[in-house]
């Protein structure tokens, strides 16, 4: 990202960024099935709620991994 | 439109030292210099912060536990009130109730540890989460792993626990040869690199979106443009929406860390199935 011709109004930064939003958009949705799937779970049966809980925060951990990895990698990996 | 030409006008003013430009946070905002050094060795916020983490989880447990009464106070009721959801909810429910209370001390330390560390990040006057850095994470993590894979080689042995951590039981035939490294590289290389990154990438994203909430918030009130610090004004108040928003991410991922570890060593000692 060296300064360009157009007299030096481009927009700076690391295209990495880019890939960070977009890799926002798979956990985005896996997350939000899985809290859909758990509050019509809830909705159906209220005396399972702890049970699905534990369950639905541990598939949002690990939906969500995928992201924090990116996450990680866009500061770290050069431009 | 307008903020954003006047973001890449400033940028240079920024590079040149002047004042006015504005710096986006990054990395670098992690980087702090050392308070004092001992003998050319220097020590940063984050590990006096660590230090003060165990003298606080020290004194809370020994305050918690000392005096114990049938009927318990305030502080006591508090104490069990984090010890009994660790030991029931975390430990008895995921290891089983054969072993658990041999992983209860290592995951209520962890628990704690994890938690006062994180909270640090919205604690006024410290406000600089210990794990963002990640060199704090990773002996914890690597701490969980050495756990559950020395757990799973007392259970079965060593050769008997590389058999149960890799080989699926009811699978046969060829497809071994492609499913015996897949479950090493998952089971026992990726764990603990995915245990790291999930700690530290969610305090570190955490508190670099407070720091651009403040420090952009902070540039655009004192810019000198009305409309500007309008937005200045929803900047820092999206910024107080986000630090509620965090001090729900600091528990859950003290919680999810101790919830994988304890998952991890109940795996590992889970008789064939």
């Amino acid at each position: 990202m060296d300064a360009s011709p157009t007299k030096g109004k481009a927009v700076e930064g690391s295209i990495n960024m880019i890939g960070l939003g977009l890799s926002a958009i798979g956990p985005g949705v896996g997350i939000g099935l899985i809290f859909a799937a758990f509050i019509s779970g809830v909705a159906r049966q209220p005396e399972a709620q702890s049970r699905l809980q534990s369950i639905a925060i541990l598939g949002f951990v690990l939906a969500e991994a995928l992201f924090i990895i990116t996450v990680a990698l866009a500061f770290v990996l050069p431009i | 439109m307008s903020v954003h030409v006047s973001l890449s006008e400033a940028t240079p003013v920024a590079a040149e030292g002047g004042d006015g430009g504005f710096i986006a946070p990054g990395p670098g905002s992690f980087e702090l210099p050392p308070v004092f050094e001992v003998a050319g060795f220097g020590v940063t916020k984050p590990m006096l912060l660590l230090i003060l983490s165990a003298v606080l989880i020290l004194a809370f447990t020994i305050a918690a536990s000392r005096n114990a009464q049938m009927v318990p106070g305030r502080l006591q009721f508090a104490g069990e009130t984090v010890y009994g959801f660790v030991r029931n909810t975390l430990a008895r429910d995921n290891i089983g109730s054969e072993h658990f209370m041999k992983f209860v001390p290592y995951l209520f330390s962890l628990f704690m540890f994890i938690l006062v560390n994180n909270y640090y990040g919205i604690f006024p006057f410290l406000q600089f989460p210990t794990m963002s850095r990640i060199g704090f994470v990773i002996p914890l993590a690597l701490m969980s792993w050495l756990i559950y894979v020395g757990a799973g080689m007392w259970k079965h042995g060593v050769f008997g626990y590389f058999k149960h951590a890799t080989m699926p039981s009811g699978v046969g035939g060829p497809i071994l040869i492609l499913l015996v490294p897949l479950e090493f590289f998952s089971n026992i290389l990726v764990r603990p690199v995915t245990l790291t990154l999930r700690l530290f990438g969610n305090m570190f994203a955490g508190h670099l979106l407070l720091i651009l909430f403040a420090t952009g918030g902070a540039a655009l009130l004192t810019s000198g443009n009305a409309l500007y610090a309008g937005v200045g004004i929803l900047s820092f108040a999206l910024g107080i929406g986000v630090s509620f928003l965090e001090m729900l991410v600091m528990f859950l991922q003290a919680y999810v860390f101790t919830l994988l570890s304890s998952m991890y060593i109940g795996e590992a000692l889970a008789d064939e199935h």
